[in-house]
C-alpha cells in the first residue's frame, strides 16, 4: 500500500516536540557514546548506570513525570501488535513505526496537558531516563528487562514476555565467558527490538520520546537505506554472530540451534523462520566485528531498521504475514499459540519452550495475576526438566519478574515516593552485585521477586496507613441553606503528606465534588472509582427543616458512615490515593466551593442528559465482543447488581419489620406493666412487672438489630450497588473506547476509498491531502485501538481487585454484623434468664 | 389447683393452658377434625365411667355453631347463673392464611422457586397451627364443662356428647341475629344503669372493679401481644426471601465470596427457623394465654352482672314489696317475690364467690405455668441462635 508515504510523512510534530526528539536523538548519541565505552561498564557494573539512573528519580516530582510518561509507551507497543494484521506484511509494519511515533506525540501532548504545567521537568527527565534506556540498550540485559518493564509492564504484557526472554536467553548464554555473553545479550536485545513495540521495550518504554526519536531516525534509515542491504545487513548479522560465537563452550550448532527457534518464539512478530538460518551460515563470517558494534545504538537501530525492511527481502513476506496473524491470535487462543509454537521450537528445546510457555502464560496471568505466580513457575519447573539449573533459574526468575512486575507495576508507578526510591535500590542492588552475570541474573531476579513482594506487602500496609474517619456532622446555617460539614480526620505515615495527622471540615457537596473530579479524570481510562452516597433530598430536607428527631439522626449517621467508608475505599486504591484532588481534599484547609453537585442544576440537568445519550447509545451500539472474560464478567456484575438489589430491599424491609417489632414490643411492655399493676396476687403481679421489663429491654434490643441490620448489613449492600455501579461504568467507558476505535477504524477506510478514488481519478493536488489525512487517521486508529487496549486491561485488573477487595469487605463487615447478632442473642439469653425466677415465684 | 402442676404430658402441650381437673369419669378430647371449605367438624370423642350415658366410649361428629348453641343454652340456663360459663370458642378463622396464600400466589413471579417454596410451606404451617388452635379452643372449652362439678351434668352437655346424629341446631335466623344484637344493647343499657346500685358485699364490690380494670388491660395487651407476634413472624419471614437472595447470589457469584454467601444463605435459613419458633412459641404461650383469659374474665364479668341484675331484682322486689305494703295489697305476692329474689340472690353471690375465688386461683396457676415455659423456649431458642451464629463465625474466621 501507501507505504511510501508513510514513509515518508511522519504525522507533524509540535514544535516542543521536535525539540524534544532533538534532545533525544542527542541522547540517543550519548548513549552510544556510554556503550562505546561501556562495554566493560556493563559487563562489572550496572552501577554506574543505575546511578546515572538515580539523579532522574530522587524527588517525586521528577520521577512523576517519568511515570506518566511511561505510559503511552505501552500503547505504542501494543498497538501495532494488532494493527499489522490488517496491512501488507512490511507496510503493516512500517506503518506501526510511524505510528508509533505519532502517537507518543498525541500522548504527550495530552498527558502533561493533565498532569504538569510546565514541559521543563520533563524534558530535563528525558535525558536522564535515556541514561537508563542506555543501559537497558546495553548488555546488561537483566537490568534492561527491569527498567522497562517495571514500566512497561502495567500495560503491555508481550513486553514484559519478550524482556523476560531475552534475559532467560540471556541466561543460556550466561555459560559461556562474561564478555562475549555481554555481546551476546546484545543481539538478542537487538532482535527483541526487532519489531516496533520492542524497540520501545529498550529506549521507548522508559521514554517515548527518545524511542520516537530513534524509531524516526531508523525511519529515515530505512527509506534512504533502500538498496543499502549490504551494509546494514552486516551490521545486523554482527549481533547474532557474537550470538554464535557466544557458546564456544557448547558446540556451535548447539548454540544455532537455541537461537533461532528462540527468536521465533520470542518474537513472534517478525518469526524469521528462514531468516536466522541464513544469518547464521553468513554470522561465521562476520566474526570479526562484533563486539564493538552493539555499543552503537544508531547501528543497532539498523539493525533493527535492516530487520524490518531488508527480512521481506530474504523471506517470503507471506510468512511473516501469516506469523503476524498468528501473533494476533495469540490473544485469544493462548494455549493452541504455546503448543504450536512449542513445537516450533522443537523437541530438544524443552527448555526453550519453557520460557515461551512461560511467557504466552503469562499474558493472562499477568491479568490474573495470582494465578500467574503459580502457573509461571510450573512452567518454569517443566523447563526445569530440561535446562541446567541455572537456566531454569534464569527462566523462572525471568518470568515471574514478569507477572510480577505486570501485577507490580500499577503498584509501583502509582505507589508513594518510598515505593520508587525502593524501586530504585531494588534495581540498583542486583548491578552492584553484578561480579558476575550468570549469578547477577538469578540473584536478580530473585531479590527482584523477593523485593516486589516486600513492596506488595507494604503497599497492603500503606493502605491501612491512611486511616480516614469523618466525625462530628454538624448543621451550618439556617432553612434551606443549611448543609452538613464533616470533620474529616487523616492519620497517615505516608510521606506524601506534610503531616501525620491533619483534620479539615468538608461539607457534603465537597465529597461529591470529589468523585466528580475523579471520575472525570480516572473513569475514561477503566478504573472504578468508589462512589460517594447519593444526595438525599428527602434526607437532607428533613435535617434542613431541623427535626431532631430520631430518622433525621439516623440519616446523619448513616450518612456520615457512608462518606467515611467512601473516603477510606479512595484511600486505599493506589491510584486514587496518588491524585492530587484526594490529597487536596485531605489538606488543604479551604477548598473551592464544588460546583455541578447539585441535583438539578444546570450541570446536574447536563449530566442527566448526558446519561440519557450514554444509554441510548448503550441500547444501539452493539459491541462484537472479542474477550469471553469481559461479556462473562459483564453478565456477571449485571447479575449480581440485580441480586444486590434485591436483597437490599429485602434487608430494608427487614429492617422495616424489626422496627416495627420494636416498636409493638415497647406497647406490650407498657401494657403488661399495666396489667401487672392491676393484677391483684401480688406474686404474679411483679412478674408481669418483670415481664413488662424483659420486654422493654427486648424492645431495646430489636432497635439495636434494626439499626445494625441497617448500618452494618443494608448499608453494606448499599455500598456494593453503588461500586457495581461504577464497575458497569468502567465497561461502559471500555465499550466507549472500542467505538471510537472503530469509528476511527470506519473513518480510516473512508479516507482510504478516497484516495483511491483520487488516484483513479488521476488528481495528484488532492492525493497528498489525502494520503495525509490516511497517516492522520492511521495514527488515530493506532492510538486509539492502543487506547482501548490500555482501557481493557486497567478494566481487568480493576474488576479484580475490586473482587478482592469485595471478598475481604464482605467477610469483615458480615462477621461484624453476624457478631453484633450474637450479641444480641446472648443479651436476650441473660434478660429471660433473669426472668426465669420470677415467673417460677408465682405462687 | 394444685393438680395443675401434676397435668399430663398431652396437657403441657395443650396452646391454651386453663388449669382443668382431671376428672376421670369424664374425659372428653377431639381427636380428629376435618375442614370442609368453612365448616369444621369436629369429632368429639368421650370416655365415661358414668352411668348416665349410655356407653363408656364414643364418639360423635360436631360442628362449631353445636359448640355455640350448647355455650348459649347453658348461659341461658336459669340455674347456671351463679357459675361462670367457660367462654364459647372463638369461630375458626382461616381468613388470614388464606388470605397470605393468595398474595404469595400473586407475587410467585417476583420470587424464586425455592422460595416460593418455602414460604408456601411457611403458610401451610401456619395454616396447620390455626386449625390445630382452633381444635384445642374446642376441646378446651369441653374440658372445663366436664371438669366443672355442675355443668358436666348438664343434660344439654350430655346430649351434645352422646347423640350421634347431626345436632343440626338451627341456625339463627336474622330476627335472632337481631335479637341477639338488641339484647346485647338492652344488657349494655343494663349494666350502666345496674352500676348505679349501691353494692352490698365489699368482695363483690372489689371483684367488679378489679375484673373491669383486668379485662381492659389484658385486652390491651392481647392486641399488643398479638401485634407483636406478628411482626416477629414478619422479621422471619424476611429471613427466608434473604435467605433465597443470598442464595441466587452465591450461585451466580465466581469469586471468593461465594462460599461465604451460601454460608450466610444457610445461616439465614436457619435463623429462619429458630425465629419463626419464637414467634410461634410466643404466640402460643403469651398471646393465646391473655386472649383465652381475656374471654374467662368476659365469662366472669357476666356472671358479674348477672348477679347484679339479681340484686337489682331484689331491690325492686324490696320496693315493690314496700310499695304492696303501702297500697296493703298483694302483700304476699310481693313478700313471695321478695323472698325468691332475695333467694336467688343469696344463691348467685354465694357460687358467685366461688367461682371467682377459683378462677382467680386458676388464672395465676395458668399464667405461672405459661410463662415460665415461655421463658424456657426463649432461652432455648436463643441460645441455638447463639450456637448457630457462633458456628458461622467460626467458619467464616477460618475460610
Amino acid at each position: 500500500m501507501a507505504t511510501s508515504s508513510e514513509r515518508t510523512s511522519p504525522p507533524p510534530f509540535p514544535d516542543s516536540e521536535d525539540q524534544d526528539l532533538a534532545e533525544c536523538e542527542g541522547v540517543g548519541d550519548r548513549v552510544s557514546d556510554e556503550d562505546g565505552d561501556g562495554e566493560d561498564l556493563f559487563l562489572s557494573a550496572s552501577g554506574p548506570t543505575m546511578s546515572d539512573m538515580d539523579p532522574a528519580l530522587p524527588t517525586t516530582i521528577t520521577n512523576a513525570p517519568s511515570e506518566v510518561l511511561f505510559e503511552p509507551p505501552l500503547d505504542l507497543m501494543s498497538s501495532p501488535i494488532l494493527e499489522p494484521e490488517t496491512k501488507p506484511a512490511a507496510a503493516a509494519v512500517v506503518e506501526a513505526v510511524v505510528e508509533t511515533v505519532a502517537e507518543p506525540v498525541a500522548e504527550l501532548v495530552e498527558e502533561p496537558l493533565d498532569e504538569f504545567d510546565d514541559l521543563v521537568d520533563l524534558s530535563t527527565d528525558v535525558p536522564s531516563v535515556q541514561a537508563t534506556a542506555a543501559a537497558a540498550e546495553s548488555p546488561l540485559a537483566e537490568a534492561e528487562a527491569e527498567t522497562p518493564s517495571e514500566e512497561a509492564c502495567e500495560e503491555f504484557v508481550d513486553l514484559s514476555g519478550s524482556d523476560s526472554d531475552s534475559s532467560s536467553q540471556e541466561e543460556t548464554l550466561l555459560e559461556v565467558p562474561a564478555d562475549s555473553a555481554a555481546a551476546s545479550s546484545d543481539p538478542q536485545d537487538a532482535s527483541a527490538a526487532l519489531p516496533p513495540g520492542d524497540v520501545a521495550t529498550g529506549s521507548a518504554a522508559d521514554e517515548q520520546q527518545p524511542g520516537a526519536a530513534l524509531l524516526e531516525v531508523d525511519i529515515g534509515q530505512a527509506s534512504a537505506n533502500g538498496g543499502k542491504q549490504p551494509l546494514s545487513e552486516d551490521l545486523f548479522f554482527d549481533p547474532l554472530a557474537n550470538l554464535a560465537d557466544a557458546g564456544p563452550p557448547p558446540p556451535p550448532a548447539d548454540v544455532k540451534q537455541p537461537a533461532p527457534p528462540q527468536q521465533q518464539q520470542q518474537l513472534p512478530l517478525d518469526l524469521f523462520e528462514d531468516d536466522p538460518n541464513d544469518l547464521f551460515g553468513e554470522s561465521r563470517h562476520a566474526k570479526s566485528a562484533k563486539q564493538q558494534q552493539p555499543p552503537q545504538p544508531s547501528s543497532l537501530f539498523g539493525e533493527v531498521d535492516e530487520d524490518i525492511f531488508g527480512e521481506p527481502l530474504g523471506a517470503p513476506a507471506a510468512k511473516r504475514a501469516g506469523n503476524m496473524a498468528s501473533r494476533e491470535q495469540r490473544e485469544t487462543t493462548v494455549g493452541t499459540k504455546t503448543s504450536g509454537l512449542g513445537g516450533g521450537a522443537g523437541g530438544g528445546f524443552g527448555d526453550v519452550g519453557g520460557p515461551l510457555n512461560n511467557n504466552y502464560e503469562k499474558e493472562p496471568a499477568d491479568i490474573f495475576s495470582e494465578e500467574a505466580v503459580t502457573i509461571a513457575p510450573t512452567a518454569a519447573k517443566a523447563a526445569a526438566a530440561a535446562a541446567s539449573s541455572s537456566r531454569t533459574n534464569g527462566v523462572h526468575g525471568a518470568a515471574e519478574e514478569g507477572d510480577i512486575f505486570a501485577e507490580a507495576t500499577v503498584e509501583l508507578s502509582l505507589d508513594s515516593p518510598r515505593a520508587d526510591r525502593k524501586k530504585n535500590t531494588t534495581a540498583a542492588k542486583p548491578s552492584t552485585s553484578a561480579t558476575s552475570l550468570s549469578s547477577a541474573a538469578t540473584d536478580l531476579s530473585k531479590t527482584h521477586s523477593a523485593s516486589l513482594e516486600e513492596l506488595e506487602e507494604e503497599e497492603q500496609e500503606d493502605n491501612f496507613d491512611v486511616n480516614i474517619s469523618v466525625t462530628n456532622p454538624e448543621k451550618i446555617g439556617d432553612g434551606m441553606n443549611a448543609y452538613m460539614a464533616y470533620k474529616v480526620s487523616t492519620q497517615t505515615t505516608l510521606a506524601m503528606f506534610r503531616t501525620k495527622t491533619f483534620t479539615v471540615r468538608r461539607r457534603f457537596s465537597d465529597f461529591l465534588g470529589l468523585y466528580e473530579k475523579l471520575t472525570e479524570k480516572h473513569a475514561p481510562n477503566g478504573f472504578i472509582v468508589p462512589p460517594p452516597p447519593e444526595k438525599s433530598i428527602m434526607g437532607m430536607t428533613k435535617v434542613k427543616v431541623g427535626k431532631e428527631d430520631s430518622s433525621s439522626g439516623e440519616f446523619v449517621e448513616r450518612r456520615r458512615a457512608a462518606l467515611e467508608r467512601y473516603l477510606q475505599r479512595v484511600v486505599c486504591h493506589p491510584s486514587l490515593l496518588q491524585d492530587p484532588n484526594v490529597r487536596e481534599f485531605l489538606e488543604k484547609e479551604e477548598l473551592p466551593r464544588a460546583v455541578g453537585t447539585q441535583a438539578l442544576s444546570g450541570a446536574g440537568f447536563l449530566k442527566m442528559l448526558n446519561k440519557a445519550t450514554d444509554a441510548v447509545s448503550k441500547m444501539t451500539i452493539k459491541m462484537n465482543e472479542s474477550d469471553v472474560w469481559f461479556e462473562e464478567k459483564l453478565q456477571e456484575v449485571e447479575a449480581a447488581d440485580q441480586q444486590f438489589r434485591k436483597l437490599h430491599g429485602m434487608v430494608e424491609s427487614l429492617v422495616v419489620h424489626r422496627k416495627e417489632l420494636s416498636l409493638n414490643t415497647a406497647c406490650f411492655s407498657k401494657s403488661v406493666a399495666m396489667l401487672g399493676s392491676s393484677e391483684d396476687n401480688t406474686a404474679l403481679s411483679r412478674a408481669l412487672s418483670q415481664l413488662a421489663e424483659v420486654e422493654d429491654k427486648m424492645e431495646q434490643l430489636h432497635q439495636e438489630q434494626a439499626s445494625c441490620d441497617s448500618f452494618s448489613f443494608a448499608e453494606l449492600i448499599a455500598d456494593y450497588i453503588r461500586l457495581l455501579g461504577s464497575v458497569r461504568g468502567s465497561f461502559d467507558h471500555r465499550m466507549k473506547a472500542w467505538q471510537r476505535w472503530q469509528e476511527a477504524q470506519t473513518m480510516l477506510q473512508k479516507k482510504r476509498e478516497s484516495e483511491a478514488k483520487l488516484l483513479w481519478a488521476n488528481k495528484p493536488d488532492k492525493l497528498q491531502q489525502a494520503k495525509d489525512d490516511i497517516a492522520e487517521w492511521e495514527a488515530k486508529v493506532t492510538q486509539y485501538e492502543g487506547d482501548f487496549d490500555r482501557v481493557s486491561s486497567t478494566v481487568r485488573k480493576e474488576v479484580v481487585r475490586f473482587e478482592k477487595e469485595k471478598v475481604k469487605n464482605f467477610k469483615r463487615q458480615i462477621i461484624k454484623y453476624l457478631e453484633a447478632q450474637l450479641k444480641a442473642q446472648q443479651q436476650l439469653i441473660k434478660y429471660w434468664d433473669a426472668f426465669l425466677p420470677e415467673a417460677k415465684a408465682i405462687a | 389447683m394444685t393438680t395443675a402442676l401434676g397435668e399430663s404430658d398431652k396437657e403441657k402441650t395443650r396452646s391454651v393452658s386453663v388449669d382443668l381437673n382431671n376428672d376421670t369419669a369424664l374425659i372428653i378430647d377431639i381427636p380428629d377434625a376435618l375442614c370442609e371449605r368453612d365448616k369444621v367438624k369436629f369429632t368429639v370423642h368421650t370416655k365415661t365411667t358414668l352411668s348416665s350415658f349410655q356407653k363408656p366410649d364414643f364418639s360423635v361428629p360436631r360442628q362449631h355453631e353445636d359448640f355455640i348453641w350448647l355455650h348459649d343454652t347453658l348461659v341461658e340456663t336459669e340455674e347456671y347463673a351463679g357459675l361462670i360459663i367457660p367462654p364459647a370458642p372463638p369461630k375458626p378463622d382461616f381468613e388470614s392464611p388464606r388470605e397470605k396464600m393468595h398474595k404469595l400466589g400473586e407475587g410467585e413471579a417476583t420470587m424464586t422457586k425455592e422460595e416460593y417454596t418455602k414460604m408456601k410451606q411457611e403458610l401451610e404451617a401456619e395454616y396447620l397451627a390455626v386449625f390445630k388452635k382452633t381444635v384445642q379452643v374446642h376441646e378446651v372449652f369441653l374440658q372445663r364443662l366436664s371438669s366443672h362439678p355442675i355443668l358436666s351434668k348438664d343434660r344439654n352437655f350430655h346430649i351434645f356428647l352422646e347423640y350421634d346424629q347431626d345436632l343440626t341446631v338451627r341456625r339463627k335466623n336474622a330476627k335472632e341475629m337481631f335479637g341477639g344484637f338488641f339484647k346485647n344493647m338492652v344488657k349494655t343499657a343494663d349494666e350502666v344503669i345496674i352500676s348505679g346500685i349501691k353494692e352490698v358485699d365489699d368482695f363483690f364490690e372489689q371483684e367488679k372493679t378489679f375484673l373491669l380494670d383486668y379485662y381492659s388491660k389484658i385486652k390491651d395487651s392481647t392486641i399488643k401481644a398479638e401485634k407483636m407476634t406478628r411482626s416477629h413472624k414478619n422479621v422471619a419471614d424476611d429471613y427466608i426471601h434473604i435467605s433465597a437472595t443470598l442464595s441466587s447470589i452465591s450461585a451466580d457469584d465466581s469469586t471468593a465470596i461465594k462460599k461465604h454467601f451460601e454460608k450466610l444463605a444457610d445461616l439465614f435459613e436457619k435463623l429462619r427457623k429458630v425465629e419463626g419458633r419464637v414467634a410461634s412459641d410466643q404466640e402460643l404461650k403469651l398471646t393465646e394465654l391473655l386472649r383465652y383469659y381475656m374471654r374467662d374474665i368476659q365469662a366472669a364479668k357476666d356472671l358479674l352482672y348477672r348477679r347484679a341484675r339479681a340484686l337489682a331484682d331484689y331491690e325492686n322486689s324490696n320496693k315493690a314489696l314496700d310499695k304492696a305494703r303501702l297500697k296493703s295489697r298483694d302483700i304476699p305476692q310481693a313478700e313471695e317475690q321478695q323472698q325468691l329474689c332475695l333467694q336467688k340472690f343469696d344463691k348467685l353471690s354465694e357460687s358467685g364467690k366461688r367461682e371467682l375465688t377459683s378462677f382467680k386461683g386458676r388464672r395465676v396457676v395458668a399464667f405461672r405455668k405459661n410463662l415460665i415455659e415461655m421463658a424456657e423456649l426463649e432461652i432455648k431458642h436463643a441460645k441455638n441462635n447463639v450456637a448457630l451464629l457462633q458456628g458461622c463465625i467460626d467458619l467464616m474466621k477460618t475460610h
